[in-house]
């Protein structure tokens, strides 16, 4: 909050001491210099977000939805959660804005307009499941640090942009390409500009799949600001740390990409099982690629009541990363026995799967109704915690929400 | 000699013109500043804000809270927001857990990589204060749901 006077008088010690307006009012502070947290410290009216979103944190910004909030088959963006590494660009320049594809493995390096890309690339729609690597860390012990996620940092919203490939191609990529890594316009916390918040990247065979975008639009509408707008590389099923926002350069490397947050332990869990609260060394830890299968009962929301003898109709969404979701079910008896739910296909590779079912109960009483998710491969999801891990990654472990039987 | 004296002459002349122009010049800057930002060079500027009137109440402590930032109220509270919320939120403290040893890795993984600066004696006071208050809780392998709120679904 002293922010603000502080660059008053860094702006007035300037002008005392140097003598000439121009370089007086190229200082004098752009509107969007000012921290955003400062200029509306309303996050829901910021961001457009719905009053019950939970922020987890403000510097950097990070608010989670509830379950019963992404009941929507399409992510709307007042629930799409916010993760943030760093601090949201300010005054994206949308006319000037150029993507530059560099690295070792480029023929030679390109640079290209967002007008360019928009129109000489064939644009591509596609529902596309984002869910953070951290998702369900909250539940993990011993704890591990970060933002304290519980289920709500997931989204599928439908993006429009162009194939990565496209443009990979119109480039030109040489034979040892391995990875490419983002660059974007967010700054770091500390205000260093020789730091990148995040710059993670994926192998070439994630960048070459047909569903693999740089996004320019969201839900049919440019992308909002804290969710990558003017360009957003979009991965689906993979953490959402793989989609990076705000996108400027994209490096196709001859190596894995090593980027800030590409290093351990960042995005990695150890390559072999710990015990809980294992030390794991930075060389025993690996890259997470494709998220495990999990699910989330949308509706109703926890604590409904119902009297006795009434049907109760669940629904909810199903992932599976890489893979579709083969199978669900609901156990209303802590696992005992398990029943089939209505399982939608998706509505393309990448998209979360909706599911239903209609319950009865026994008889009258307190009831957890537990949600299970199998991918099409025959895993599915745990009912306790999955192996820990020192970050806290992929707790896949099954949803469930409190009724009551009168 | 005549020389140097006119020569002198025109010095302090050309000083004085380049001073006068440079205040004008920053007195012009300042009002159109003042102009597009009207509380720019105000004295009462600390109560326009919501921020500012935030920054009135800053060591406002309620129930063991202190308010402006969520920190619980004990012994090396302001080493603690002096330290950790130049960066980033108080939150991203208060929602973790951990003991000594894990906020000591934490502030050692901040010093590797986020420019975080060397605590001095002040790391101990705050190790001290987050491992007591920021304790981590057994919770087994999954926890019961809590904090329910029950409501009639057909009504």
């Amino acid at each position: 909050m002293k922010r603000r006077k502080f660059i008053r008088n860094t702006f007035f010690g300037t002008a005392a001491s140097l003598i000439s307006a121009e370089i007086v009012f190229s200082a004098s502070m752009p509107k969007g210099y000012e921290p955003i947290a400062l200029q509306n410290p309303d996050p829901y009216k910021l961001f457009d977000k719905d009053k019950e979103m939970t922020v987890l944190n403000d510097k950097p910004w990070n608010i989670e939805a509830k379950a019963h909030l992404l009941d929507d088959n399409i992510t709307p963006n007042k629930y799409m959660f916010i993760r943030n590494n760093g601090l949201i660009p300010q005054d994206i320049d949308v006319d000037n804005w150029k993507l530059i594809i560099d690295g070792e493995s480029v023929t030679s390096p390109k640079t290209y307009t967002l007008k360019e890309l928009k129109s000489k690339f064939k644009n591509y729609t596609y529902q596309l499941t984002l869910e953070c690597g951290g998702n369900g860390r909250s539940e993990f012990n011993p704890p591990a640090k970060g933002n304290q996620w519980t289920v709500g940092a997931v989204s599928c919203a439908e993006w429009t942009g162009i194939r990565l490939k496209d443009i990979l191609e119109d480039v030109g990529i040489k034979d040892n390409a391995v990875y490419i890594g983002y660059h974007a316009a967010d700054t770091h916390l500390s205000g260093d500009p020789e730091k990148e918040p995040i710059s993670r990247g994926v192998p070439m065979y994630k960048a070459f799949q047909e569903e693999t975008l740089l996004a320019f639009k969201m839900n049919g509408e440019d992308i909002p600001l804290a969710h990558g707008y003017p360009l957003r590389l979009v991965a689906g099923g993979w953490p959402a740390s793989a989609s990076g926002k705000w996108i400027k350069r994209i490096s196709v490397r001859n190596k894995i990409h090593d980027g800030t947050k590409m290093k351990a332990p960042a995005y990695r869990v150890p390559c072999k099982p710990v015990a809980p609260g294992e030390k794991v060394k930075d060389e025993d830890m690996c890259i997470i690629e494709s998220m495990p299968v999990k699910s989330l009962i949308t509706y109703p929301k926890s604590g409904a009541m119902i009297d006795e003898g009434k049907i109760l109709n669940i629904r909810g969404h199903a992932w599976a990363g890489e893979l579709q979701v083969g199978a669900m079910e609901y156990s209303i008896d802590f696992g005992a026995t398990w029943n089939s739910c209505k399982l939608e296909n998706p509505v393309n590779r990448l998209a979360w799967q909706h599911f239903n079912a209609s319950i009865e109960f026994p008889k009258k009483g307190y009831y957890e109704v537990w949600a299970r998710a199998t991918d099409n491969k025959g895993v599915s999801q745990p009912m306790i915690l999955p192996g820990w891990n020192p970050k806290g990654y992929l707790n896949n472990a099954c949803h469930r929400i409190a009724v009551k039987v009168k | 000699m005549k020389d140097q004296e006119f020569r002198n002459k025109v010095k302090r002349i050309y000083l004085g013109v380049t001073l006068f122009f440079g205040l004008l010049v920053m007195g012009a800057g300042a009002l159109i500043y003042k102009l597009t930002d009207p509380s720019f060079l105000s004295f009462d500027e600390e109560k326009r804000t919501e921020t500012y009137s935030k920054a009135d109440n800053f060591d406002k402590i309620e129930n063991g809270i202190h308010l402006a930032t969520g920190f619980k109220d004990d012994v090396g509270l302001q080493t603690v927001i002096v330290s950790c919320t130049p960066c980033h939120s108080a939150k991203l403290v208060t929602q973790n857990r951990a003991n000594k040893e894990g906020w000591i890795s934490i502030i050692r993984w901040m010093q590797e990589t986020q420019n975080l600066w060397d605590l001095g004696n002040n790391e101990s006071v705050i190790v001290n204060y987050l491992a007591k208050n920021y304790a981590p809780e057994e919770k087994g392998r999954r926890d019961n749901l809590e904090d329910i709120e029950w409501y009639d679904l057909e009504k």
